[in-house]
């Protein structure tokens, strides 16, 4: 029998991506799973390779980056060991994308209508554009949008109506995978809630996995399922997202979780300054390290290494795994 | 959106306001600079006279004849004040250098071919070069076409005239397949029959080239750079996430979008075409509207010059007013209301 834990709809393997000749990784052998239906999301500050690991999956990576390394299973499937043809008929059908909500993404001189008909369209036999338009409705009536903005420009649109709309594409063709990478940066709080709020309808109404990529762990607690917490190119926790806020395993998880602003208290800002170490320069113990209070000898030497450490848990982390 | 209406109405009279300015303002200046300019077009043109009959008695008094003829001797406002009411009424007055012609009789023999000429030469460069511009542009375009930029930078470096001789020497001279000048030979005289059409094309070739070839290169690198832009857009990368094939990827994400600016300029060009290439015409020979006004900045023919550039200023304002007003269809984004 399969259960979800068997079956995830993801398993990205030792993924390494690396930019040019940098010494360093930017995505530094991480592996992590996707499950049926479940919302994980991928948590980092800017810079900490979540983004380069999205556009990997999504072979969407642009020179000087390449996958230099590693795996992406879609149900079995290595999605970097296709041929360009082969992924191109596939893509959009299995994991599509919700772009970062400050983007441009929708092409200023399409209506709305043609953008999401350019979707279906690369992917099934239409001939005649009159059976679509049907389909579009419904499609922006999942994301709470009347059907007149069918006929509108990108510009004639909001910002939380354009990313609603690019949600409506992104389930164009029920992917079981919807990858959103930071869906509601740049928008304004009321709007991020309603975008938030499409983004958990559909998955609930349609069933899809979803990746959500971003650094707010406020939107984490409110959507995701899971968190896969990244540093410096490396996964350094993962585990359910409750767990994490009531007892985060790394010191790095446990500072993000306090940069949440509250309007309970009001208490200096948790995490220590400075940044992650730059691609250029090579440490050998656990990047965190130089920014961490619990620091110990030996994290200077000696990378962590992800290890179990709760039943659905994992953390890379020399002190917390300490009896 | 219907409420927008009343301010596109106004920005439609505004923007007529501007092309009437516009023309008053090229038409004056246009009054003044060959009047600055030295030398007496009267007396050139005396000149040439006697020195063809040999010996002119009384060519003070002839001079004299002549600038009350052309009305020179009035005072300059009273000069002006009749330009620009004869300018209004399209009547362009004698040529001074071929008198007894007309400015508009010449106008009328060298428009049509330089009409012909420059626009099959303008859009021919600009297709051609947009869209080669568009695939140097293009991520994805094979690397072997990176070559054609330097090549492109190389051909617009070359002003028309300097490859038209080149043009002459080779195809002309040298291989015989072209005619050295002119527009059509003479045992085919203008009419409706392919013999003349072939004719007609047969002599444009070699100029046309010359203008598309050193042209092309401008276009080219416009659209490279707007091209590389819109690659990187956002909205492109979404679309290859979509998995578009990479034709509609091409033209519908990548040209659509890069083309925008382009047209502008395309706009300009065309309406610039009503005044021909001087210096192309000039080596070719060709009976235009440039070495029409060739003529008349060598002879001073005032009239001439004027008639010219004034047909040049509403062609360029003409063309801007309807880029203006027709670049909404173009550009969404610019749309006003209901217009």
């Amino acid at each position: 029998m399969n259960t979800p834990l068997d079956n995830p709809v993801l398993r990205v393997e030792d993924l390494e991506v690396r930019y040019g000749n940098l010494a360093v990784p930017a995505v530094n052998r991480v592996n992590f799973e996707v499950r049926r239906g479940e919302i994980l999301g991928l948590v980092g500050e800017s810079g900490c390779g979540k983004s380069t690991a999205a556009m990997s999956i999504l072979r969407l990576l642009h020179p000087p980056g390449r996958v230099t390394h590693g795996r992406v299973l879609l149900d079995g499937i290595d999605l970097l060991a296709m041929g360009t043809r082969e992924h191109r008929a596939l893509c959009w059908k299995t994991i599509s994308l919700v772009p970062q909500g400050a983007m441009n993404a929708l092409n200023p001189v399409l209506r709305v209508e043609n953008q999401i008909a350019d979707a279906i369209a690369a992917h099934e036999d239409t001939r005649s554009k009159g059976p679509l338009t049907p389909r579009i409705n419904e499609l922006l009536a999942l994301v709470g949008l009347p059907s007149r903005v069918r006929r509108l420009y990108p510009h004639e649109l909001s910002g939380g109506m354009r990313q609603r709309v690019c949600i409506a594409m992104a389930v164009a063709l029920r992917p079981p995978l919807v990858i959103a990478d930071e869906p509601t940066s740049a928008l304004d709080v009321v709007v991020q809630r309603v975008v938030a709020q499409s983004l958990l309808d559909i998955k609930n109404r349609l069933g899809n996995s979803m990746l959500l990529i971003g650094h707010d762990m406020g939107l984490m607690a409110q959507l995701a399922d899971r968190v896969a917490i990244m540093y410096a190119g490396r996964l350094v926790e993962i585990a359910p997202v409750a767990d994490v806020f009531r007892a985060p395993r790394h010191p790095y998880t446990r500072q993000l979780i306090e940069s949440t602003p509250t309007i309970g208290q009001r208490r200096p800002l948790a995490v220590n300054e400075g940044g992650p170490p730059g691609l250029g320069t090579r440490t050998a113990g656990c990047p965190f390290a130089p920014r961490c209070p619990h620091a110990m000898p030996r994290c200077a030497n000696e990378p962590p290494a992800m290890a179990q450490c709760g039943e659905d848990w994992q953390a890379a982390c020399h002190w917390s795994a300490q009896p | 959106m219907s409420t927008m209406r009343g301010s596109s109405l106004a920005y439609l009279i505004r923007r007529l306001a501007m092309f009437a300015l516009t023309i008053w303002l090229g038409l004056t200046l246009m009054f003044l600079i060959p009047r600055m300019a030295p030398g007496d077009p009267i007396a050139a043109m005396v000149a040439r006279i006697s020195s063809q009959a040999g010996r002119v008695e009384n060519s003070e008094q002839m001079i004299q004849a002549w600038r009350t003829r052309f009305g020179l001797d009035a005072p300059l406002y009273q000069q002006y004040g009749r330009y620009l009411w004869n300018s209004l009424h399209f009547d362009l007055g004698y040529s001074m250098a071929y008198f007894p012609m007309k400015v508009e009789d010449l106008v009328r023999a060298g428009m049509p071919w330089t009409l012909a000429l420059l626009s099959i030469a303008t859009v021919l460069s600009f297709l051609v070069g947009s869209t080669l511009g568009a695939l140097m542009g293009w991520p994805a375009s094979p690397r072997a076409l990176r070559l054609v930029l330097p090549a492109a930078l190389c051909f617009t470096s070359i002003p028309p005239f300097m490859l038209g001789i080149l043009l002459i020497y080779v195809f002309a001279f040298g291989l015989r397949w072209f005619p050295f000048a002119g527009a059509y030979a003479h045992e085919f005289p203008p009419g409706r029959n392919l013999d003349f059409v072939f004719s007609a094309v047969h002599h444009g070739i070699l100029p046309a080239t010359a203008i598309v070839v050193t042209t092309m290169g401008f276009w080219a690198l416009g659209m490279r750079a707007m091209m590389v832009t819109t690659s990187g857009e956002d909205y492109m990368i979404l679309a290859q996430a979509k998995g578009l094939r990479p034709r509609r990827l091409f033209w519908m994400y990548g040209v659509r979008n890069a083309i925008l600016p382009q047209v502008t300029s395309l706009a300009l060009s065309i309406g610039g075409i009503a005044g021909g290439s001087v210096l192309v015409e000039y080596i070719f020979t060709y009976p235009g509207m440039g070495y029409l006004l060739y003529q008349g900045i060598v002879n001073n023919d005032y009239a001439l010059i004027q008639g010219m550039t004034s047909i040049l200023i509403i062609g360029v304002a003409t063309a801007v007013l309807i880029v203006d007003l027709a670049y909404p269809l173009l550009d969404p984004r610019i749309r006003r209301g209901d217009l």
